[in-house]
């Protein structure tokens, strides 16, 4: 359950901003999710309110944006799509792919007030 | 009633006050009164950032990495499942290299000094980090530990994490490599199961290979598995109770660590 303290991360960032932005309220935090990523968007979602009690995002919503994975096949060149980090090339078969997207874990928007 | 504005607004709820700063024009209020939230005045702004979640255990990675740089500190972190072997295989590296190099063991797990206690036996230092709920080590705790237990320049720290292929996978402590343990006693389609393990280790090591007659692992299909998720992993097979191809594994072990001193003395 490492989301507990990838989500702990998140409100201490939330808590720096709040100071150097001065806002006071977080409505809604967007997160930049990539596909292959090791975050569990159901154990985020699980833990978010839990971990944001009593803070400035407690009745915060969380919006996903979802990073498909894509790589490069080191054998072929050609930009080849990825669900799982141990996908193949979808053109030559070759598993040395070079994963070019798809890893992301950040925040990348706050509504705040 | 609020205090400031004198409306009916009693703020009981949480979440309805915000603090007041610089309130210095009224001799009455101090900078921790609070007044009500003004809804209809406030408007919401979106504010755009580039923030990784992970940021501020990478900020602390990034610290324990330099100071490893400048003292010369060859670092592994160890990961697997709980019970492949990764204390025996401290242990046993413990026994034999222990004369060419000092060697310090930092210990996760949620509960117990058993571990440490394993390593002081052999004569290593060891500190052990009991972890409570939490399912990995992260670099803070990595940065307090070594301060606490006093590393020694041209020396080997091994880390060993908390018994879980999931969360570790994420957390970079400052090593030089993840050193993923993988037993014959499990499945041979582990790397595929949790490949993000497999993904962020740069060695794997089989261990329990003297059980091979006994269980149904196919040691080419596991390879063959980790090197599909990372086809720059480094393999090594050995056993770490019978000592079968454990040279392997020492050999490695010393030349990484002849690397690291000869860079730090430049």
């Amino acid at each position: 359950m490492h989301e507990l303290s990838l989500l702990e991360n998140v409100r201490s960032i939330l808590e720096a901003h709040a100071l150097s932005e001065n806002f006071q309220i977080v409505e809604n935090i967007t997160l930049e999710i990539g596909a292959l990523s090791c975050v569990e968007l159901d154990a985020l979602t699980f833990a978010f309110e839990s971990v944001m009690k009593d803070s400035l995002a407690e009745h915060a919503e969380l919006t996903f944006k979802i990073i498909e994975g894509q790589g490069r096949c080191v054998q072929c060149s050609q930009l080849t799509p990825m669900s799982e980090l141990y996908d193949v090339c979808v053109h030559c078969g070759h598993f040395r792919v070079e994963i070019l997207s798809g890893l992301e874990m950040k925040i990348t928007e706050l509504k705040v007030r | 009633m609020c205090g400031i504005c004198g409306c009916g607004d009693s703020g009981g709820q949480s979440g309805k006050f915000v603090p007041i700063k610089n309130m210095s024009f009224s001799p009455v209020m101090s900078s921790f009164q609070y007044h009500h939230r003004e809804d209809s005045v406030e408007k919401s702004r979106l504010i755009q950032m580039e923030v990784d979640l992970l940021s501020k255990n990478n900020v602390y990675a990034t610290k324990n990495r330099h100071y490893f740089q400048e003292h010369g500190v060859f670092v592994l972190n160890l990961v697997s499942s709980p019970g492949a072997g990764k204390t025996t295989l401290l242990v046993e590296t413990i026994k034999i290299l222990k004369n060419f190099f000092p060697i310090a063991v930092i210990e996760g797990d949620q509960q117990t000094q058993h571990d440490a206690d394993r390593i002081r036996a052999t004569g290593g230092r060891a500190l052990q980090i009991n972890t409570g709920r939490a399912c990995h080590l992260d670099a803070q705790g990595i940065g307090s530990a070594m301060m606490q237990l006093g590393i020694e320049n041209n020396s080997f720290l091994a880390i060993e994490n908390v018994g879980n292929l999931v969360c570790p996978s994420a957390f970079d402590l400052g090593e030089a490599h993840k050193v993923v343990v993988l037993s014959v006693t499990e499945g041979d389609d582990k790397p595929l199961k949790y490949a993000d393990m497999f993904y962020a280790a740069d060695v794997m090591i089989i261990n329990k290979i003297d059980l091979l007659p006994y269980v149904d692992f196919d040691v080419a299909r596991c390879i063959a598995f980790a090197l599909q998720v990372n086809p720059s992993i480094h393999i090594i097979s050995l056993s770490a109770t019978k000592g079968d191809n454990f040279g392997e594994w020492t050999h490695w072990l010393r030349s990484s660590m002849e690397k690291v001193i000869k860079s730090h003395a430049l």
